[in-house]
């Protein structure tokens, strides 16, 4: 009888929790590192706070090659999920276009969210014939050349100031037998070209090959310095020298056997938990420590349109959830954790770190569009496979790259 | 009969039809209907889906089969593609040297196995066991190995030989070599496994035969039991060729590719396109000329054999 009494109990709870107005919203995203996750972990908590629905946390493996696809599958297989994030740019272009998405216009209509975000260009990717397709919750550039203060150290000399101090110290680093540029194999490559663009060739350069996709842009003189310095970083690195994960090369930083990197504001998150303190263990150059504005990506949300018949509650939620990403508690609370910037800067950034702050200070100049925004994901791919070859193999000049690096862009789409 | 009927013209052929009919399908109708599954699997999923990813192959499509018909222009972009034309050198250079190394190599081993030796099935479960993982945790376990500064090199180095130098696997002209180390270790053991069910098949008569001839042991396996393997070696380079053409999976985890594209092979570019490159005309492109490499190489073959045997019966 007893037994049967408890039975009956869980039975009432169950019952009671389903019948529940709280709804359910699946959310799917590729924040798997234990600083994304713990950084996606504010936007539920915040989310489940505010409206007392529930954040169900699908985070898939593999990023934008093994996580993507997932996704994007999902949504034209007819099973969407409540929301997703995505890499701000081009990848769901033809989602939006196939009616796909839902219009998020009439939601932050009241929000004027023309008037907080930092830089419009970042919500170009998302509109789509005078409709809003989705809200960019974050900045994060590529921009930045990382630089070891140990190993300037140990050959005697100031930390360089920009690229060009750099570039002069690497005889004297390789007579001390330290690594001039650490560099981790696979993808970290891609993002090299785009720096040296922005850093070397300057703002101008990089919205004539980028947005205007202009072939004679990249066969010009600015372009061949840009292609220059990759060629002489390529005779600085070797694929034995190369580490597993760009986290290594942080480690290789913080201990001084690798003097430099380029990479992304993501690594400071690596060099952070490994106890380097950005100005003193290392420090960070944004745009090369020339560029006076940084390429700007980061991720987006996007909301799925959900079936006929999905319940009005759920709507709803996808409607709250939208106006919650970018209000100011929780965009503080996500970014502090992410060691991204924010879409707006109307919010208290005191306790953002050194380098951090030096991003903050650029973005009043404005962003530069990114290879994601101005480029389809096919058009990426080829310049990725170009890089990655002209890295590994010394044979293929520098004229040969720009010629083809020429021909990509003439017939980018 | 049957000429007659033709001959007296269409109304004899109205009754020979349904007699056709009826020979075609309902003879044997439960084994028929049983085959029904697999008759549909067929021409749906190999030939409709075979026949999607050829027109497709010739439309602008992007991240969604919605484009418009380009005729050959994928096919250009395609062969002017360096990264494709290294891959199918690539797949062409470790196809032949582990088509020709696998056999070998497995019919040497089957060959020593053969020799009555003791703890015969210890040895063959050792040498078959690397063909129980999978190529990924294969393509692990040797990036480790042959990683430079970690793996083989490193440890003889550190054991005092400062000169010793094995990176195969960061050098761009001999990482198929690795590709090929790793690959062999995966597949020779299976291979091994096949050709000793071959040997053992052959008929002890024919040893005793080639004895009292005086033939030595090596050419008797050479010239008269190796040519009597034919099925099991045929079996063989089908599942070996099989396992070259879609190797994909080896790479990603050995090489990535690397270092540059210099170990890139055909499938991954596929695979590279139709998903982060979100462009499924390119994709399909390259999936096609796949499949008619495949065709070229196993329709002459399939011709021979099969049109072959029919010949004789």
């Amino acid at each position: 009888m007893k037994k049967f009494a408890v039975v009956a109990a869980m039975a009432t709870a169950f019952l009671g929790s389903t019948s529940a107005y709280a709804v359910d919203l699946e959310v799917t995203h590729w924040w798997t590192s234990a600083g994304e996750a713990a950084a996606v972990a504010e936007f539920a908590k915040v989310f489940e706070a505010e409206t007392g629905n529930k954040w169900v946390d699908s985070a898939l493996a593999g990023s934008g090659t093994g996580a993507n696809p997932v996704i994007i599958s999902r949504i034209i297989g007819g099973n969407p999920m409540g929301a997703t994030m995505m890499n701000t740019g081009r990848d769901a272009e033809e989602l939006i276009q196939a009616g796909l998405m839902r219009d998020l216009t009439d939601i932050v209509a009241d929000l004027d969210i023309d008037s907080f975000y930092v830089d419009q260009d970042l919500l170009e990717p998302c509109r789509y014939e005078g409709g809003l397709y989705c809200l960019p919750v974050n900045i994060h550039s590529w921009d930045w050349l990382w630089l070891s203060a140990a190993a300037y150290e140990k050959i005697g000399q100031p930390v360089p100031t920009n690229w060009d101090e750099y570039v002069a110290s690497w005889p004297a680093l390789q007579e001390a037998g330290i690594l001039p540029f650490g560099l981790a194999s696979g993808w970290p490559i891609n993002g090299i070209p785009g720096v040296l663009m922005a850093g070397i060739g300057g703002s101008d350069l990089v919205l004539k090959i980028n947005r205007d996709k202009d072939p004679e842009a990249v066969r010009s003189p600015e372009f061949r310095k840009v292609a220059e310095a990759l060629d002489a970083l390529r005779k600085v690195t070797s694929p034995e020298t190369m580490v597993p994960s760009f986290g290594d090369v942080g480690n290789q930083l913080l201990e001084g056997t690798a003097a430099g990197n380029i990479h992304g504001d993501w690594l400071a998150g690596d060099l952070q938990i490994a106890g380097g303190v950005p100005g003193e263990d290392y420090e960070c150059l944004p745009g090369l420590g020339f560029g006076t504005q940084l390429t700007g990506g980061g991720d987006s949300f996007y909301f799925p349109k959900l079936p006929e018949g999905t319940d009005q509650a759920v709507l709803d939620a996808q409607a709250q959830l939208a106006r919650i990403l970018i209000s100011p508690e929780a965009q503080l609370n996500f970014n502090m954790v992410k060691g991204s910037m924010p879409i707006r800067t109307d919010i208290d950034l005191s306790g953002a770190n050194a380098c951090m702050k030096k991003a903050i200070d650029l973005l009043g100049n404005g962003l530069l569009p990114s290879g994601d925004f101005s480029l389809s994901s096919d058009t990426q791919q080829q310049l990725q496979d170009l890089d990655l070859e002209f890295f590994a193999d010394e044979s293929i000049t520098v004229d040969d790259y720009i010629e083809r690096r020429a021909e990509i862009v003439a017939q980018a789409d | 009969m049957a000429d007659i009927a033709v001959r007296t013209g269409e109304g004899a052929q109205t009754v020979s039809r349904p007699n056709f009919l009826k020979k075609t399908f309902l003879k044997n109708l439960p084994a028929k209907i049983a085959a029904l599954p697999m008759i549909a699997t067929v021409l749906v999923v190999f030939i409709g889906c075979t026949i999607w990813t050829i027109y497709y192959s010739f439309t602008n499509s992007k991240l969604l089969p919605t484009g418009k018909f380009v005729g050959f222009e994928q096919y250009e972009r395609l062969f002017t593609a360096n990264r494709w034309n290294v891959s199918v050198s690539n797949l062409i250079t470790y196809g032949i040297m582990s088509l020709v190394l696998t056999l070998a190599l497995g019919f040497l081993l089957a060959v020593l196995m053969d020799q009555k030796i003791r703890f015969e099935s210890a040895f063959r479960t050792i040498m078959l066991y690397p063909f129980a993982l999978s190529f990924i945790v294969t393509g692990l376990v040797w990036q480790w190995i042959m990683n430079p500064t970690l793996g083989i090199q490193g440890a003889i180095r550190s054991l005092g030989w400062e000169s010793f130098t094995f990176d195969w696997i960061s050098n761009p002209r001999m990482v198929l070599f690795a590709l090929l180390i790793a690959g062999l270790w995966q597949g020779v053991g299976f291979c091994m496994v096949l050709m000793l069910a071959g040997l053992r098949g052959v008929d002890e008569e024919i040893w005793k035969a080639a004895r009292v001839d005086g033939i030595p042991t090596w050419r008797t396996y050479l010239f008269i039991v190796l040519p009597m393997m034919r099925g099991v070696l045929i079996t063989a380079v089908v599942l070996i060729g099989s396992g070259i053409v879609r190797l994909y999976d080896l790479v990603v985890a050995l090489t990535n590719g690397g270092p540059g594209i210099s170990s890139e092979v055909p499938a991954k570019y596929v695979v590279n396109y139709m998903f982060s490159g979100g462009n499924i005309g390119q994709a399909l492109a390259a999936a096609t000329m796949m499949l008619i490499t495949v065709l070229i190489i196993v329709l002459p073959w399939a011709y021979l054999e099969f049109g072959g045997k029919g010949k004789r019966a």
